[in-house]
This record gives C-alpha cells, sequence and structure tokens, in this order.
C-alpha cells in the first residue's frame, strides 16, 4: 500500500497577530500516513487543530519544509502539482449561488484547464453519480441544503483528484440527509478509486470510517481502525451514578480492583465480563448507586482513555 | 510557482471568472440601476444647479457646467461599478467561492486578471452606454475620437478595478470597504478634475490634483470627446502623457493585485 499523505512530525504555529501576542501552536509533532483507497477521518474537538491541518492539506496555509508529502511532493515546495491531484470540499459552500449548477460545475472545470466536450461529458457523468442531473439547469440557491452539498461534492471529484478532502461534510445536514450523503461518499470512492480524508467533531461519522486520527490540543492522541481502537480497550465500560462519586470509586479500588476514574461526576470502569460485575457491584453497595450503566467501548471511550477527559467537554472549554 | 503554466490554460481561467462577473451582474439587474442611475441623477442635478455660476477659466463662454462634468460623470460610473464588482471579493471570501478558486492550480495572476477583466468590462459597458447622451451636450464623436474615448474608459475601469481589488483584498468587511470608499475612492473622483478643474484651484489643491493619477485618465477622456484643439483642454497637458500615466496605473495595480495573491499563507 503507497501512501497518499505522509506527515513526518509536523509542528505549526500561527504568527504572532493582532490578537494574540506570542505565537499560538496548533500542531505539535504530529506523525501519521494515509494510504491509497483508504478513508481516513481526523476526529477532534473544536480548537484541536484538525482544521488548520486540514488548512494546510488544502494549501491554503505553508507547512514547514518536508513536514508534509502529498503524492511524494512536499507540500511547501510543490502546491501546483498537490493542486491538481487533490479535490477539496469545504465545510462552508463555495457555489455560486446565482450560478446554474452546470454553470457552477464549468467555472470550476475551467479552473483545473478543463474545457469542451470532455468536460461537458463530465459534469453529466458526475452529476449522474451524485442523482442530480436532472437539476443541471436550475439556479443553485433553488436546491436544498442536501442537494447543494452533492454539489459540491461533485465540484470537488469533477477534475478526477486521487485524493478528495472533505472538511465536516455533514455540518448542517440533518441526520437523513448526513446518512444519505455518507452513502453517496462511499458509492463515489468505489467508483472513482478515490482516497478520502474527511475531518468531523461527530463521533458516530467517525466510526464508519476505515482508520481514523485523534487530535486533542494539537497532539495526536489515537491513531487506527475505529475496531482496533475500541478493541484497546478491551473490556466492557461500566459507567456508575453515585451520591459520592469519589468515595465510591476508590471503594470500588479496594474491593475489585481496577481503575475506576470519575469523569464528569460519574464512575467509569473498564472491565472484562462487565455483564457479571454489575449484580456483584451493586450488591457490594445497596442503595449507594443510583443507576448503573453496561456499554461496549465506543470512540468517546478512546477518547476518555486517552485524554481523560469527554470528548464533548473538550469542545465546551475551548 | 506555476509549473503548469500554459497559456491557454491562463486565458481559459482568466475569461470563466470574468463571465462569472458578468453573468452574476445580469442576474442582479438593481446593481445596474444603482450604477447608472446615481451618477446621471448627480449629474443632471449638480450640472443644472451650478450651470448659471461656474465659469471655466480658459474655456468659451457657452461651454455650461452639464458639459463640463459630463466625462467626470462617466468616470463617477466607472468607479462605482469597480467599487461594486471588487466589494463582492469580500462577499466571495465569506461565502467560500474564493477558497475553491484558491486551492485550484490556476496561476494567481489570472485569479486577479479574470475579476478585474470582469469588472472592467461590466464599467466600461455602462460608461460607454453614457456616450449616447453625447449629442445633448454638443459634442458629436469621430471614429478616432471614439476610439481613443474607449481605450481611455478601459485603461481608467482597469486600473480603478485594480485599486478596488488591491483594497478588497485583505478585508474581512463590506463595511469597512464602504469606510474608505468614502474617505479614499471618492475624494480621489473629486480631485480628477471631473469636478472642478485643476486650472483654477488654489495651491495645494492643484498639487494635490497633479499627484492624482486619476487626473490624466479624466483629462485623457476630455481630450478624446474633443479631439480637435479645444480651449477646454488646452490646458491639460500632452495626450500621449495623460494616457501614459493611466496606463502605468492600470499596469501597477494590476502587479499589486497579483503580488497580494500570491502570499499564500495570508489567505
Amino acid at each position: 500500500m503507497s501512501d497518499v499523505v505522509t506527515l513526518s512530525s509536523l509542528t505549526f504555529s500561527y504568527p504572532p497577530g493582532r490578537k494574540q501576542e506570542s505565537p499560538r501552536i496548533a500542531l505539535n509533532n504530529v506523525s501519521f500516513s494515509i494510504g491509497q483507497g483508504e478513508m481516513f477521518c481526523l476526529l477532534g474537538p473544536n480548537g484541536s487543530g484538525k482544521s488548520t491541518l486540514f488548512r494546510l492539506l488544502s494549501t491554503l496555509l505553508v507547512p514547514p519544509a518536508k513536514a508534509v508529502t502529498i503524492f511524494g511532493f512536499d507540500l511547501k515546495e510543490r502546491p501546483a502539482e498537490i493542486r491538481q491531484t487533490i479535490g477539496i470540499v469545504f465545510q462552508n459552500s463555495s457555489l455560486d449561488k446565482k450560478l446554474t449548477v452546470r454553470e457552477n460545475l464549468l467555472h470550476q472545470g475551467h479552473l483545473y484547464n478543463l474545457r469542451g466536450p470532455a468536460l461537458h461529458g463530465r459534469i453529466d457523468e458526475i452529476l449522474a453519480r451524485v442523482k442530480l442531473l436532472d437539476r443541471a439547469n436550475d439556479i443553485a440557491e433553488t436546491l436544498s441544503g442536501g442537494m447543494q452539498r452533492r454539489v459540491e461534492l461533485a465540484k470537488g471529484l469533477l477534475h478526477h483528484p486521487k485524493l478528495l478532502l472533505l472538511d465536516e461534510p455533514s455540518t448542517g445536514l440533518d441526520p437523513g440527509a448526513r446518512i444519505e450523503f455518507d452513502a453517496y461518499l462511499r458509492e463515489i470512492q468505489a467508483a472513482e478509486g478515490v482516497t478520502i480524508l474527511l475531518t468531523t467533531h461527530i463521533l458516530a461519522e467517525a466510526e464508519r470510517a476505515d482508520r481514523l486520527a485523534i487530535l486533542e490540543a494539537g497532539h495526536l492522541v489515537a491513531l487506527g481502525t475505529p475496531a482496533a481502537l475500541t478493541a484497546e480497550i478491551g473490556a466492557d465500560i461500566v459507567t456508575i451514578d453515585a451520591e459520592n462519586p469519589a468515595e465510591l470509586a476508590a471503594e470500588i479500588r479496594e474491593k475489585f480492583g481496577g481503575a475506576p476514574a470519575v469523569i464528569d461526576a460519574k464512575i467509569h470502569v473498564e472491565r472484562a465480563g462487565g455483564a457479571e460485575f454489575i449484580p456483584a457491584l451493586v450488591g457490594a453497595f445497596p442503595g449507594r448507586i443510583r443507576s448503573v450503566m453496561f456499554s461496549r467501548p465506543t470512540l468517546e471511550d478512546v477518547f476518555i482513555r486517552k485524554t481523560g477527559h469527554q470528548f464533548w467537554n473538550a469542545e465546551a472549554r475551548e | 510557482m506555476n509549473t503548469n503554466f500554459s497559456v491557454s490554460y491562463f486565458f481559459l481561467a482568466t475569461f470563466s471568472l470574468a463571465r462569472r462577473e458578468l453573468v452574476r451582474f445580469i442576474r442582479q439587474r438593481s446593481r445596474m440601476i444603482g450604477v447608472i442611475g446615481s451618477p446621471l441623477v448627480f449629474w443632471f442635478l449638480i450640472g443644472s444647479g451650478l450651470s448659471g455660476s461656474f465659469r471655466h477659466p480658459s474655456a468659451p463662454p457657452e461651454m455650461n457646467y452639464l458639459e463640463y462634468f459630463f466625462p467626470g460623470t462617466i468616470v463617477l460610473i466607472i468607479l462605482f461599478t469597480s467599487i461594486f464588482s471588487t466589494m463582492s471579493i469580500i462577499e466571495d471570501r465569506k461565502e467560500g467561492f474564493l477558497q475553491s478558486v484558491i486551492v485550484a492550480p490556476v496561476p494567481r495572476s489570472s485569479i486577479v486578471m479574470g475579476k478585474i477583466l470582469g469588472g472592467t468590462a461590466l464599467a466600461l459597458g455602462q460608461a460607454a452606454l453614457l456616450l449616447i447622451l453625447t449629442p445633448c451636450i454638443g459634442i458629436t464623436l469621430s471614429v478616432t475620437s471614439f476610439l481613443i474615448v474607449i481605450l481611455t474608459l478601459f485603461l481608467i475601469a482597469f486600473g480603478l478595478t485594480g485599486l478596488g481589488f488591491l483594497i478588497a483584498w485583505k478585508m474581512d468587511s463590506t463595511q469597512g470597504f464602504h469606510a474608505i470608499m468614502n474617505l479614499f475612492l471618492i475624494p480621489l473622483w473629486l480631485l480628477s478634475g471631473s469636478l472642478f478643474p485643476a486650472s483654477g484651484a488654489a495651491g495645494w489643491l492643484g498639487t494635490a490634483m497633479m499627484a492624482n493619477p486619476l487626473t490624466y485618465g479624466v483629462a485623457a477622456l476630455r481630450q478624446g470627446l474633443y479631439m480637435a484643439p479645444h480651449t477646454a483642454t488646452s490646458d491639460l497637458g500632452p495626450l500621449a502623457l495623460n494616457l501614459g500615466v493611466t496606463t502605468l496605473f492600470a499596469l501597477v495595480t494590476f502587479a499589486g493585485s497579483s503580488m497580494l495573491v500570491n502570499q499564500r499563507s495570508k489567505s
């Protein structure tokens, strides 16, 4: 498997500006690579550095030399070659709302040196793929939000990129449209043979990726397939709600061992065979437990294990 | 930086971006009313109002203010059009369209050229429309005269759109652009000989007008309109100089804008 994107010890900081006095480090020594044909997800709360990484990869920001390569080209030195091979779907709409769907795609094609019958043919092909061929001559602003996202997708794929970058692609979509968009993405990945990198702050979305990287405060805290990352926990998760969580956690540790942790006033216990553990636990502390929840480990638990706090809390602290 | 630069690609991208400006304009017709309508109202009201009291220092007495103010009105239409079309850079940036242009492999200069040419075409078209009115103020255009006028209008429009580009590129709000427009762009026009001749202005004002690149564009336009030696244009310097300065101004704003867009990390 050849690598499409390689990050080696990437550190990036924003220079001091009007709003801050010292440089702000957005990415700190991040290394990983993305293989051919993968659907790779960058997961992180707001402020984790994933947007900065996205802006770097899309050639909007300039990384240090030799820190990032895309298809073997150094991102700092060879942006023109890289721009030719990547397609980008931004979080904000990049459509010209006053133009028709086809006009939007024609302009996009011209920007990538496509023209004439070849361009028109490709527009028909890609619009058919996102099931919008019948809306080609409609003004973009008359389309629903979900359809506009699909036009964005068509726009990003128009010039046959080998790598597609999507920034928070599900922003502003209702759950139905989100699942639909995801299905389109999978279908297109198979049909166009494109490698996909997407960012998200939605855990459920990250679980559908082939592999993911979790970023937190500029650091890479986890990397792997969703299954491998959750399997790393190797246990069931038991969450206990109690009157006095700290005290109870200490008593649980004394009686049952392990490392119960208090996160957000709830006790988290990772334990193999959680189903047998719960009756024993409830029996051992009669009247002191309000509720017990049993779950298989999720990416949320991976995040908690790696950072010591909850995913949504990391976002709230920003 | 642009390793895959080719001439046909440059023009494809440039004309595509320029055409988008025209299509957008046609789909927002109210813009045209604002851009042509308000200068015409200015022209008619100010021109009629001052006709009785205005006396050009060197022109014959039959030249009334409506006639003097006519070229200035055309330049004002150009100024308004270029302001509105470059203000859309700020909207494009907000809406995200600009981002998708910046990450495309197009030469940066074609991004600038596309935007400026689009704005220039709009300004030129609307300014030329006003030439229909020349018989009303007693000017009949010969072919040479018409060609010089169109060339001058093109150069003024290109320069002013380039200037608007330079200002708008770094701005993040249209309100900020309005402030610059009132403080800088409108005075630029006021001191260009559009409203009153430099020959009659006080010392410091005359110096400011001499330093204003737009003064030379307005002068070239006046000379183009009259062509034959005319006392109203006798104090404006040679036509070649006026056209030269106007061309230089257009080139400088284009080069400046291209340099600005080339700074990758700042966008």
